[in-house]
């Protein structure tokens, strides 16, 4: 046994010198880096996937079928992940519910494109087999249920949950599916022939909105149920009012108030201090005021030297005009000496 | 006693230059894109290319021609990293592309100094206050006299030596001016700012040692001497060149420094005139303009600090025009014909006055300013 432990040992110091020496003889950049830069899918710290196969589910929206590189980790279903898109030399990332089954060899993401949507454009209509896609690690609480599951989705709310469906480890589930119309319907054929589960659709166009009392004498054994929910900020609302027990995952985090003219409350986090900014007053300049020991540089845009990431909420850009919004990208870093903020918002300085 | 090449201007004209100036800016920041995208990312693929290849051959290096072909890739390889890539990276002009990779908070560079210490004494300091004497520390670097207004004393007679040996070892010395070996001598910082400052370097200047001087050449087995000769050569190409292309942006004749009340209350244009009259850029090839990190394009790149640099090059003859329309200079010459002039300035200032060639021009004397306003504008302004 002592002879294994050492074995063991002496593998794990040799793995360490190795690492180290690889550390020394990429430096100043990373052994990652020269890996990533053999082969796109090598790279565990900037991960990418490919897009092997494509599958148009209705007109608007697409399953993109993803080989991920030799860095990804396992989700459970319910999961999200971050998918980063170059568009106009930018990275723009996302995040969709995956929808393939752990395990599987492919991992199914299911865009639906939002009209005027950036990223979800392009991911439906405009990202053909081998092109190369950001990959973030999988995150998310919105997972499988321990009890018997009702779980109510409404429109690509249906994604995460059919991760759920198709890991084969529920009993008695029940699924109450809002659509448009059964044409809309993502996964329709699939959803209507899976064993075990009874699917319950609900088209509006016939029959409206359903609201909870609806739903409860759709399925009167509904307070026995883990209640699961996904799909419009309006429905989730309404649900949690009725069921506080319910769980819910939403795909619209509350944004900051973007017409709203600018200034708001600026935290920052890693000082504590608040400051209250007035419209078109650089975040720095308030920060000062506040009593905040800023980074500063020039003030004037130029040095970079009071970056800070923004964590929530938005700010706008003062020298392009252009809007930095937590919610698309959160920790972006930003030029404080030239950036208001729109609304409320937390910097980690 | 000559005048500022800008005293003509009014202050109307400096600020109707500034817009104009301000009007490039937004052209180019509204159409970056794929193509500049693809551009940074063919640097760096070319880059790594060269430097791994190089690092290849010299596995090999005891046989001559491999010697001269893997230090001549590693050279290049070197100076690639340092100016169009880690210079311009630092600098941000990349990060509007929200790649972590290539981005001014996360890049590191092949070079003795600290990226964290470099970003702040350059990024800032010298980009900031370019050209004003007692606060560009980059004037001069604080070792050597480049305008005749310091005062001389006896330990200038050396700075022709001091230069060529600083060449030679460029990057350490711009490790050491970054820690501000200066001021910690004079006492205005204090061992306790400086010390974890001194270690970080060390510790950088350690790796970058280990990979250079200890492990590439021990991998390479019985080419040991000759493979570290090699990186050794490199790294001296590497800083000789960077030397001359930096001593080059400021210093040949012709480039005005400033004192410092010109910052109360400098307006945008005026910050504008002052990095142009205070900059010189470098005529040459597209090869030239790349190996110089663009930075051939010094007077574009300190009017635009973090316009990304393959820009620089397609704006320049729309800021030449409009220097010559406002009627300033537009320094601009061959790396030959700048370099010497450089020496001979760095010589004759090792020696006392130097005022005559050298001395700094006259700025438009504050009290004239509201005389002149209006009176003069040139004719193709007023048509």
């Amino acid at each position: 046994m002592s002879m294994a432990t050492g074995f063991r040992g002496n593998l794990w110091q040799a793995g360490r010198h190795a690492r180290s020496l690889a550390r020394t003889l990429a430096a100043p950049l990373l052994p990652d880096d020269v890996l990533g830069g053999l082969h796109p899918l090598w790279s565990r710290r900037a991960p990418q996937a490919r897009v092997v196969r494509v599958v148009r589910e209705t007109a608007d929206t697409t399953t993109l079928f993803l080989r991920p590189g030799l860095a990804y980790a396992a989700h459970l279903p319910g999961q999200y992940a971050g998918i980063g898109l170059r568009i106009d030399g930018v990275w723009h990332w996302r995040t969709y519910s995956i929808t393939s089954r752990p395990g599987a060899s492919l991992l199914q993401v299911t865009v639906t494109a939002v009209p005027g949507g950036l990223v979800s454009g392009k991911l439906a209509h405009d990202t053909p087999v081998g092109s190369l896609v950001g990959i973030a690690a999988p995150e998310g609480e919105f997972t499988a249920p321990t009890g018997k599951p009702l779980f109510v989705t409404a429109g690509s709310g249906i994604t995460p949950v059919m991760a759920m469906l198709r890991s084969h480890d529920l009993s008695d589930a029940v699924l109450v599916h809002v659509e448009r119309t059964p044409e809309d319907v993502v996964f329709g054929h699939e959803l209507r022939a899976l064993p075990g589960v009874r699917v319950i659709e609900w088209h509006t166009s016939a029959r409206g909105r359903p609201t909870p009392e609806m739903l409860d004498e759709l399925v009167p054994d509904r307070p026995a149920r883990e209640v699961l929910a996904c799909g419009p900020a309006g429905l989730l609302d309404a649900l949690t009012e009725a069921w506080p027990d319910v769980r819910v995952e939403r795909f619209q985090p509350k944004r900051a108030d973007h017409t709203a003219g600018t200034g708001g409350t600026v935290t920052l986090s890693a000082s504590g201090i608040v400051a209250d900014v007035a419209p078109e007053t650089p975040i720095l300049t308030a920060g000062e005021a506040a009593g905040a020991l800023m980074p500063s540089g020039c003030r004037m845009g130029i040095c970079h030297t009071c970056v800070g990431k923004l964590t929530a909420g938005a700010v706008r850009d003062m020298q392009t005009g252009e809007l930095h919004d937590a919610a698309d990208q959160p920790g972006r870093p930003v030029r404080t000496c030239v950036s208001a903020p729109t609304g409320d918002c937390t910097i980690n300085l | 006693m000559t005048m500022s090449a800008a005293a003509h201007l009014t202050d109307d004209q400096v600020e109707t230059l500034g817009a104009e100036l301000d009007a490039i800016r937004d052209e180019v920041l509204a159409s970056r894109g794929e193509r500049d995208a693809r551009y940074i990312h063919s640097v760096i693929r070319a880059q790594r290319g060269l430097e791994v290849g190089g690092r290849a051959i010299l596995m090999f290096a005891k046989f001559p021609p491999a010697w001269i072909a893997g230090t001549a890739a590693l050279s290049v390889a070197k100076i690639l990293e340092n100016m169009e890539l880690g210079h311009n990276i630092l600098h941000g002009q990349w990060d509007w592309m929200r790649d972590p990779k290539i981005h001014s908070t996360t890049w590191e560079w092949d070079h003795a100094d600290p990226a964290e210490f470099w970003k702040r004494s350059h990024n800032f300091e010298h980009h900031t206050f370019t050209n004003i004497r007692g606060k560009d520390r980059d004037l001069g670097y604080t070792v050597f006299r480049i305008t005749p207004e310091e005062e001389w004393r006896p330990k200038h007679l050396i700075q022709p030596l001091t230069n060529v040996g600083l060449a030679l070892i460029f990057e350490y010395g711009i490790a050491l001016y970054d820690i501000e070996q200066d001021k910690i001598a004079s006492g205005e910082k204090s061992w306790e700012e400086a010390k974890p400052q001194i270690k970080t370097t060390l510790k950088k200047i350690g790796k970058q040692a280990a990979k250079d001087y200890v492990l590439f050449p021990l991998l390479s087995g019985p080419n040991v001497v000759a493979n570290l000769a090699a990186n050794f050569t490199a790294n001296v190409v590497r800083n000789v060149w960077s030397h001359a292309v930096i001593f080059c942006g400021h210093f040949p004749d012709g480039t005005e420094t400033f004192e410092e009340e010109r910052l109360e209350g400098e307006t945008r244009g005026q910050w504008y005139v002052r990095q142009m009259l205070g900059s010189a850029n470098l005529t040459g090839s597209k090869t030239m303009h790349l190996m110089t990190g663009n930075l051939s394009h010094q007077i574009e790149h300190h009017l635009f600090p973090d316009l990304p640099s393959n820009r620089y090059a397609e704006i320049a003859p729309r800021v030449r025009e409009i220097c010559e329309r406002y009627g300033l200079p537009y320094n601009a010459g061959p790396l030959p014909t700048q370099y010497a002039k450089v020496w001979r300035k760095i010589i004759r200032l090792a020696f006392p006055g130097g005022h005559e060639r050298y001395g700094a021009a006259v700025q438009r004397p504050k009290a004239r300013v509201t005389a002149l306003t209006r009176r003069r504008t040139p004719a193709r302004l007023a048509a």
